[in-house]
């Protein structure tokens, strides 16, 4: 394949053509940009991940993370690769000047975390968790917790992770167990660095839990401070966060130990950890915000967080999709049905009825991802420099609407996309000696990190759209009424916005009827096949918006164009049809799953 | 001390170069365009130089298209002080070296270096010009640099293996490919770039006719490679290596 994982002329199209996000620059907060540091940065990112990332790929699948004497280990490549990304400033890239930052725009240090994740995203995968980390510290932490633990990510010497899950309560936080108790003995409660507490629990899947890349790692940890009786509080009001860092002030280690390595199916170069907090009498932990605000601060780099692991998911799926074209281009199998002579040289499979469909919907796919991904990390960039309030607030109501979306479409057809760039490979794929098992591998974890496909379908039916009886949702319309107006206009595309307009309406009518039902719980017992219908209409309206825009753009590469056109029709014509049966089962509030006997199973 | 680094903007080196269908030249539509790899090289060098403290000023030089400017802004990000384009579209090598001989002396610079070759034309010819035009002393393929008092001792690359070069400066190197690993421009001197001082001039400000002197008659693609074939025995690989390939 070429040496670069994402086409820079998609990527020059998404964010200039397609977004406008050069328009950013004229917002004072960007004022100190331009698209010319915007395109230095991205070819910085493109060679960087090819030059640094993309060389240990499979390096660090084959050879796994190592737990020995309690101290664990990685190939030295990832060390490299991160002290490279460091000086390059790109851990910095996205944080405010102030805090030593760039303030460069969500949508292009995206679009540059795109090339890593593509190249190999379980490295890319260190920064990306330590740039959320250090966000929520500059966000809710004081003075002296944003120099002393946020700074040293933002420069990348140090990095982070999230602390969440335990091993009882994975998906269910408000059930953790980790206990906080005031370090009042010490008389430490105020410490500079923030009120101390001693932390004492266990802490399951925790990426980038230990390692040797750092020489420290600044842990965000979820957990209850028992109330008076000794009791922690129940329910999800009852976390608080604290900051754990592995390495304490005064060089000494923390009292954090490592219980085990997870061996993973792929994603293999970041460490997994369960780690165990306060064996030794109590880890010490700072505490970040008010007591009982800890799920709520985290959900304020939740979107961040859940757009970044859709966007992975859809870089592995341009990765696979290109891998598989240069594939299909080169291998020679087979000649046309009509070939009389058998003699007659064998063609490339590229030439196959059944491939071109495999390389097509692979192709709407993960470009409809990728265009997905950009457009909601544009939206973060619009929603800070928005003239008014009530701009800011239409824009935060479509980010949240979106973002189930963005996190769970490309990890749901990401990983489809990557299941036929197997597929083309023929027996070739399903062996080592190529890349697209090891996509699919480290891509499979995508529906289930950072909310599971099934969490995010109860969000997206429950929180986003019923709760608020529908209001987010109706802010949506005039952004796809918009679309549908501009493709009328245009005769080759007046169908596919036909189409669009009654995939919107086919939506808005299964929603009206769960809402005149009134019966929540019913109404969410399909709520992952809603959520895969409704990110199908969304990234139709998203196809069918590039296709405007390029149609009429005589500047573009005839092939380009045309590439793109294709596959916002097969998106439209093959794709979106496929929503019919599964709203139909939602509206009908079909109970044949959701009321099975266990023991008929 | 100054320091004179041309730059030149050519077609990426990972790009799959495509023979225009007419034979005029290669197809450079939509073709991603980036630094000449060598004189990146060239770049990097002067960069080490200055942070050693032992020249004052890097000037980034380029020849060509208005887009050049990107070039020089990488340059400028790698550490470059400041930029001149001189706007000139398909300079030949000698044109380039006259354009370079009176930018040399328009800023008083003491030491150019050059990359040996751009990647696009292979000409292999614009510094060893400059260095006869100037009348200064050259140490071509250099892989290997000390900048000494009135004096550049320079290691090169030869067929034989490495000559060692004592020069008086002023003078002229190129750069071959094991000189350094030249840095990635990091963010914030990506940002610092913009700020840097960028000029302009014209082939005629600089008093130099640069009119092409070549002319191009044909533009192929190389030959596609055969098949390999396997040989039974040594006796037929060196037969066929004396009376088909006739390489020995």
């Amino acid at each position: 394949m070429g040496s670069a994982f994402l086409d820079p002329r998609d990527v020059q199209f998404w964010l200039y053509d397609w977004l406008g996000v050069d328009a950013l620059t004229g917002h004072p907060v960007y004022a100190d940009h331009s698209r010319e540091t915007f395109d230095a940065i991205l070819e910085l990112s493109a060679r960087l991940a090819s030059d640094k990332f993309a060389t240990h790929y499979k390096k660090a699948d084959r050879v796994e993370p190592a737990l020995q004497d309690g101290i664990v280990t990685v190939i030295p490549e990832i060390k490299q690769a991160l002290a490279d990304y460091a000086e390059a400033g790109l851990f910095a890239a996205s944080f405010d000047p102030e805090h030593g930052g760039l303030g460069l725009p969500h949508v292009i240090d995206t679009a540059s975390m795109a090339h890593f994740m593509a190249a190999n995203i379980a490295t890319a995968a260190y920064p990306m968790l330590t740039a959320a980390n250090a966000r929520v510290l500059v966000k809710f932490g004081t003075a002296a917790q944003i120099e002393t633990f946020a700074l040293p990510e933002i420069a990348g010497t140090t990095l982070g992770t999230m602390c969440l899950s335990e091993p009882q309560a994975g998906s269910s936080l408000a059930d953790v167990m980790t206990r906080a108790m005031p370090d009042s003995g010490d008389a430490h409660f105020d410490d500079e660095l923030g009120p101390r507490y001693r932390v004492t629990g266990n802490k399951m899947w925790i990426s980038g839990g230990d390692h040797d890349i750092t020489g420290n790692i600044i842990h965000l940890v979820l957990a209850k401070i028992p109330g008076d009786d000794g009791k922690l509080p129940p329910g999800t009001g009852g976390i608080t966060l604290f900051i754990v860092p592995k390495m304490l002030a005064d060089g000494t280690r923390n009292d954090i130990s490592v219980a085990g390595l997870n061996h993973k199916m792929g994603y293999r170069g970041t460490t997994n950890c369960l780690l165990n907090f306060g064996e030794g009498g109590g880890a010490i932990g700072y505490r970040l915000g008010a007591p009982g605000q800890g799920l709520a601060i985290m959900f304020h780099m939740m979107n961040e967080a859940r757009i970044f692991v859709g966007l992975g998911a859809a870089a592995l799926a341009i990765r696979g999709y290109r891998q598989s074209l240069d594939y299909a281009r080169e291998r020679l199998q087979g000649r046309p049905a009509a070939a009389k002579d058998p003699a007659s040289p064998q063609r490339p499979i590229i030439e196959h009825a059944d491939v071109k469909r495999m390389l097509l919907a692979q192709k709407a796919y993960a470009e409809g991802a990728v265009s997905l991904i950009l457009y909601s990390a544009h939206l973060m960039d619009r929603e800070r420099v928005a003239g008014d309030e009530i701009e800011r607030a239409r824009i935060a109501s479509l980010l949240g609407l979106l973002t189930p979306v963005a996190k769970s479409w490309p990890s749901e057809f990401g990983l489809a996309a990557n299941d036929f760039a197997i597929q083309i490979h023929g027996g070739y794929g399903y062996t080592r000696d190529f890349d697209v098992e090891q996509i699919y591998r480290d891509n499979r974890i995508n529906p289930i990190h950072e909310g599971t496909h099934g969490i995010q379908g109860i969000d997206l039916l429950g929180r986003k759209i019923l709760r608020d009886k529908g209001a987010s949702l109706a802010g949506l319309g005039p952004e796809i009424a918009e679309t549908v107006s501009k493709a009328s206009a245009i005769e080759d595309l007046r169908g596919l916005a036909t189409r669009l307009n009654l995939a919107w309406a086919q939506v808005n009518a299964v929603v009206e009827t769960l809402i005149t039902l009134n019966d929540p719980g019913r109404a969410l017992d399909n709520a992952s096949g809603f959520l895969s219908a409704f990110g199908h209409v969304v990234v139709a309206w998203l196809w069918l918006d590039q296709a405007t825009t390029i149609h009429g753009d005589a500047e573009i590469n005839r092939a380009f164009r045309e590439g793109k056109l294709r596959a916002c029709r097969y998106f439209i014509e093959v794709e979106l049809p496929k929503i019919e049966p599964q709203l139909g089962i939602v509206a009908a509030l079909n109970d044949v799953a959701a009321t099975m006997p266990e023991e008929a199973f | 001390m100054r320091v004179l680094v041309p730059v030149k903007r050519v077609i990426d080196y990972n790009v799959k170069i495509r023979v225009k269908p007419d034979g005029s030249g290669v197809d450079m539509a939509n073709v991603k365009m980036s630094m000449n790899p060598f004189d990146e090289i060239a770049i990097e060098e002067a960069v080490r130089l200055k942070e050693k403290g032992q020249i004052t000023e890097v000037i980034a030089v380029s020849v060509g298209p208005a887009q050049a400017q990107e070039t020089i802004r990488t340059a400028l990000a790698i550490g470059a002080d400041r930029g001149i384009l001189v706007t000139q579209e398909g300079a030949e090598p000698l044109a380039v070296a006259k354009l370079l001989k009176a930018l040399v002396e328009k800023e008083g610079a003491e030491l150019v270096i050059l990359g040996k070759q751009a990647i696009d034309d292979d000409s292999n010819q614009t510094g060893q010009m400059l260095a006869a035009l100037l009348g200064w002393g050259q140490a071509t393929f250099a892989s290997k640099v000390e900048l000494g008092d009135g004096k550049i001792t320079v290691t090169r690359e030869v067929d034989g293996g490495l000559e060692t070069d004592e020069l008086k400066l002023p003078a002229i190197v190129t750069t071959d490919l094991r000189l350094n690993e030249p840095r990635y421009a990091s963010l914030p001197n990506i940002m610092k770039a913009k700020k840097k001082q960028l000029d302009t001039v014209s082939a005629a400000d600089l008093g130099v006719d640069a009119t092409p002197r070549l002319k191009t008659l044909k533009v192929v693609e190389p030959p596609k490679r055969g098949a390999g074939v396997k040989v039974a025995s040594v006796q037929e690989l060196v037969d066929k290596l004396k009376n088909e390939a006739k390489v020995i």
